[in-house]
Order: C-alpha cells, then sequence, then structure tokens
C-alpha cells in the first residue's frame, strides 16, 4: 500500500505497480521519501530499484533498536541514484525471536561489511551473507554493543585484568 | 622474583621449534603476509592479510576494528550538543565535516531553525580549509610512502598554516568542534580576514609548486600511472565516494549535487580524471585543493555581515551579558546546559562532500534531549571495502601506492 506523500515519487509508484505486496508504508518527513518493506521481499525490492529504477548505489545499511517494542528492530537501507540525483530509504521491522533478514549483497556489493556491522553491533544475522563475521568488535566478544539493553561501558567496570586468572573482573 | 638466567641448550631447543623449515616438493608456492596492524604505509591500524603467489598478490582480506571506540553508542547518553564534540574524533582531518553533517541533520530535525548567512558561510569556508588540510597531509604522506620525501614537508608547511588559523577560530588545532546545532561556537575572531587572506593569496602557488616536485619527478610518474586501477562499475557496487569515484569518470559531487550550506552559491568546478589509477586520484586531490582555494577566496571576500548564530533561544545559549541582566535568558541558558534541548522525534540522513567523499548522518530522535541513534555513513568504512579489488591480482610492490590513494582514515573506519 502506497502512502499519500509517495504518490507522486516515481520510483515508489512504479515499485508499487511491479510488486504491490512488498510496500507495506512509508513516508516523506523533511522530503525524505522512505518506505516500510515487508522484510520477506527486500532482496527483490533491492533488485527491482537496481535494476530498473538506476538506483546504483547503496549509500549505507544500518539498523535501528526499538527496544522493548516488538517488532525490535528496524534495518535501514538508504540508497542513492546518481541519475536521478535522489535518494530513498527502505525500512524492515525485525522481530527479536527471529532476527534474520536476507542479504542485500547479492544487489550491491557495498552491502558485504554494513550487514556485517550489523550483526556484530545488533546480533541481526542476514542469511545468504558470504562473510558474516564480526567486523568491529573482538571476535571472541560477547553481546551486541549497539542494542539499547547494552550498558554504554559494558558489562564489566575493567578489562585490564582479562589475562591474570588471579584477578577478579 | 624470578631470575633471569641465559641457558643456551633452551634457545637453541626454542629456536628449533620454531625455525622455519623448508616446505615440502609439493606445497604451493603461496605464502601469506601480513601487513600491518603496526605498519607505517597504512596511517592508523588496518591489517591487511595478503596470499601472495609470488610478487603478486592472489587475495587481500581487510580486517579492521582496532580503532573502535564506540562513538555511536556515545552519542546515544549525550545531549545534543555535547554528541557535536564526539563527530570531531571520527576523522582527525576532517572534523569540521563530521561537525557540519552532524549540525545539519540535526537542524534538518528540529526543523524551524533558520542558519544566518554570515554563519553558513563560514561552515563553508572552514570545511574547504578542512578539505585542503586533509588533502596535505595526504598527499605528503603519500609522497612519503612512495618515496619522495621533500613534498612531505611542504605540505606539512602549509598545513600548520591551516592549523594555525583554526586555533584563531575555535581555540584548538584539531578537535575543534566549531560548527554547532544552530550556528557556530565562536564568532570568528577579529583581524581573521588578513590572516586567512594571507593564506588564500599564497597557497595557489604552493599548489604549483607540489605538482612541479611530483610531476617531474619520473620516479612518481612510474610508480603510480596505471597502478591500482578498479572498473567504474566495480567501484560504485562497492560503494566508494569521493575523489576516487571523480578520478574514474564521474563527475559526482555532493556540493554540486545537493548544495548544503549554501554551496550553491559559490562558484567552483568538479575535479575528475579519466584514467582511474593512483596518478589520477592525486590528479584530481590537486585539483580539488585549487578549487577550495577559489572557494576560501570568494568566502572571504563576499562574507555577509550579521549573526553567526540562529535567532532561537530555546537552543542556542545566550550571550553571556544578557544572561547575567535577563532573567529569560538565564532560564534558558539553565535550560539548555542542564537538560539540553529536545528535538522532535522523526529521523533525517544528511549527506556532504567530505575530503575523503560521502559523509552521511543518519539521525533518529524519539523526542528526548538525546540522540536515539546516530549513524555515521562514514566514507573511509565505504573506500575501504573496494581495497581487495584493488590489489588482487597485482603487484605486492604497488599495494603501498594504490592503498595510499585511497586515503582513508582508520579512526573514519571504525569509529
Amino acid at each position: 500500500m502506497l502512502p499519500e506523500q509517495l504518490k507522486n515519487h516515481p520510483a515508489a509508484v512504479a515499485l508499487d505497480a511491479s510488486l504491490p505486496e512488498a510496500i507495506t508504508g512509508g513516508h516523506a518527513e523533511h522530503g525524505e521519501p522512505t518506505l516500510f518493506i515487508s522484510p520477506a521481499s527486500i532482496v527483490d525490492v533491492c533488485r527491482y530499484l537496481k535494476d530498473q529504477q538506476k538506483f546504483v548505489r547503496l549509500s549505507a545499511v544500518t539498523a535501528v533498536d526499538w527496544h522493548p517494542a516488538d517488532p525490535r528492530f528496524e534495518v535501514v537501507y538508504l540508497l542513492h541514484s546518481l541519475e536521478d540525483n535522489s535518494r530513498l530509504r527502505l525500512k524492515c521491522w525485525v522481530s527479536e525471536s527471529e532476527s534474520e533478514i536476507d542479504s542485500v549483497t547479492g544487489v550491491w556489493r557495498a552491502a558485504n561489511w554494513y550487514e556485517r556491522e550489523i550483526f556484530d553491533l545488533f546480533g541481526i544475522r542476514f542469511r545468504n551473507h558470504p562473510d558474516l563475521r564480526r567486523i568491529l568488535m573482538p571476535t571472541d566478544w560477547v553481546g551486541h554493543p549497539l542494542r539499547k539493553d547494552y550498558p554504554v561501558h559494558g558489562y564489566k567496570y575493567s578489562y585490564q585484568h582479562d589475562m591474570d586468572p588471579t584477578c577478579e573482573s | 622474583m624470578r631470575e633471569l638466567t641465559l641457558n643456551t641448550d633452551t634457545i637453541t631447543a626454542v629456536d628449533a621449534e620454531h625455525s622455519v623449515t623448508a616446505p615440502p616438493e609439493t606445497s604451493s608456492r603461496r605464502m601469506t603476509l601480513n601487513m600491518g596492524p603496526q605498519h607505517p604505509s597504512t596511517h592508523g591500524v588496518l591489517r591487511v592479510v595478503l596470499e601472495l603467489d609470488g610478487e603478486t598478490i592472489v587475495m587481500a582480506v581487510p580486517d579492521i576494528g582496532f580503532l573502535h571506540t564506540g562513538i555511536e553508542k556515545e552519542c546515544e547518553v549525550k545531549t545534543w550538543q555535547q554528541a557535536v564534540t564526539l563527530t570531531d574524533r571520527v576523522d582527525y582531518l576532517s572534523n569540521l565535516s563530521n561537525n557540519l553533517v552532524y549540525a545539519l541533520a540535526v537542524e534538518k530535525l528540529i526543523g524551524d531553525i533558520e542558519i544566518p548567512p554570515r554563519a553558513q558561510w563560514t561552515r563553508v569556508m572552514m570545511a574547504e580549509l578542512q578539505r585542503l588540510n586533509s588533502h596535505l597531509v595526504w598527499l605528503g604522506t603519500h609522497a612519503l610512502d612512495i618515496g619522495a620525501m621533500t613534498v612531505f614537508f611542504y605540505c606539512f608547511r602549509e598545513r600548520e598554516d591551516i592549523l594555525r588559523i583554526f586555533e584563531m577560530f575555535s581555540g584548538q588545532r584539531m578537535m575543534t568542534s566549531y560548527i554547532r546545532i544552530g550556528g557556530l561556537a565562536l564568532e570568528p575572531p577579529r583581524g581573521w580576514q588578513q590572516v586567512v587572506g594571507k593564506f588564500i593569496n599564497a597557497f595557489p602557488g604552493k599548489v604549483d609548486e607540489y605538482e612541479e616536485l611530483l610531476d617531474n619527478n619520473p620516479i612518481w610518474k612510474r610508480r603510480t600511472q596505471g597502478v591500482g586501477f578498479a572498473s567504474l562499475e566495480d567501484l560504485l557496487d562497492l560503494g566508494v565516494t569521493g575523489p576516487m569515484i571523480r578520478a574514474a569518470g564521474m563527475k559526482w559531487d555532493i556540493r554540486k549535487s545537493e548544495p548544503y550550506s549554501s554551496y550553491e552559491q559559490f562558484d567552483f568546478d568538479i575535479a575528475s580524471r579519466t584514467e582511474n589509477d593512483v596518478y589520477a586520484r592525486y590528479r584530481v586531490r590537486l585539483e580539488e585543493m585549487r578549487q577550495s582555494a577559489r572557494i576560501i577566496k570568494q568566502a572571504l571576500e563576499g562574507m555577509p555581515e550579521g549573526a553567526w548564530q540562529a535567532n532561537a533561544p530555546k537552543i542556542v545559549l545566550p550571550e553571556r551579558e544578557k544572561m547575567k541582566t535577563q532573567m529569560e535568558a538565564l532560564i534558558y541558558h539553565f535550560k539548555i546546559v542542564t537538560e539540553g534541548f529536545r528535538v522532535p522525534a522523526g529521523e533525517a540522513y544528511q549527506a556532504v562532500e567530505s575530503p575523503r567523499g560521502e559523509i552521511g548522518y543518519y539521525v533518529v530522535s524519539d523526542g528526548t534531549s538525546k540522540p536515539y541513534r546516530v549513524f555515521m555513513r562514514t566514507p573511509s568504512f565505504g573506500n575501504l571495502q573496494a581495497l581487495p579489488a584493488l590489489l588482487e591480482g597485482r603487484l605486492l610492490a604497488d599495494s603501498i601506492a594504490s592503498l595510499g590513494s585511497m586515503d582513508f582514515v582508520l579512526g573514519d573506519v571504525d569509529r
């Protein structure tokens, strides 16, 4: 269902015509078109927008944690079309119990590191990602720091005695 | 305390255990080489695991995260204005671009706030000085990596002048935090026109100097021309922005395509080349320095008069004098300092052209006095993803030139 504010947005209208089930809502606050996409069809939507609507660039992918709301996570795709000089934002809601969404690395290779970053910092897994490992935090890190229920200074006050088994940490 | 004794027997034993044994006949010729994290040419702590077949790089796997400081997380516990100081620390060479993009994103969320022309022009001028600063450091260190040492000293000489200008404006050389939500941190100091004017009149000649030093150097040319090529389609697909994409023939500059902070009033050209190699990236950045100098000159000559902060008493701190004499100003001051101002719930994305490419801040507010989420789309992170495309299949000796031509700052990558 195409939102009222985006009835004149050519890419949104074309997307709605070709994948009518995909759009679940949206808005254009601050002049920035945003479409809510059902998570199941994110790859199809991205492929359509890249191939048919010239969104050749994926600027970034990020996430927002709305803890304790459900669905908890919002995965945000920032698309950019160089030809029309326009930007489009896609959003998918992912629940905590599932914490999984399809990867768009097959559409833009740029998604690779951004999805790894989301996996690392939010704990959302990306299906069919070629190399889903932590990227910023150490490989043995426990927890996902950008989640809202993760304390700002971590779970421990000090990390300096980690190597010394005689010290309580 | 344990005594240290030199036991030659043990040393020999340990030595033997770790000694490199000749590979058996059947093993492949491949070798894994660890570049970094403490490599002088990675300009920060970047580790690249290279798999070599003789002199050729077969596979390159960047390993990042050594400088991750959790700036995005930290922003969530600061008030909106306090978070400006954190944006400085993302990228030590483009702190003003980071200040600017954050301020613009939050101002977009606030909505009814109008930045006076003088503040906008000063923002542009400072961002362009910052671009010169960044490109100078890049040129100097890139040339140093390749072996041309003299350029480094010349570049840092001019950079010092720019840092003095920053200090004059903001009191700080590096972490300026000069661009704030609602305007500037301080009024531009008295006599800045002379200082900036003196610098900017001499600067184009200095760029000619660098050009002469490098372009008449056959070693420089042979080490950069034809090195580090990757197709434009690959670069776009991998999320590369900035001078790298312009050196590949794409005339795309956010200052022109999505003008912000009154860039549309300035006259400048987009530098671009088509060769798409290390040399082309050098030429593009050199040309950008000349264009930045043009912008700064225009800003110097046409700087508007008037206020340097928005007329928004709930957001901008009152003048000291007013705060001491007016009840209302005192209340606003108290509210802003203790609680911070509230930003209407919503989200905004703002992109600016930093020296390295597209910086985009995606800012989410839940209506309180602290950001709910600040996502930094940093250019270095996006660009570094293309590193394997630049290195794989090429010679190891060219890797430093390719790496340097990307101009990344590791703080910007890891945040």
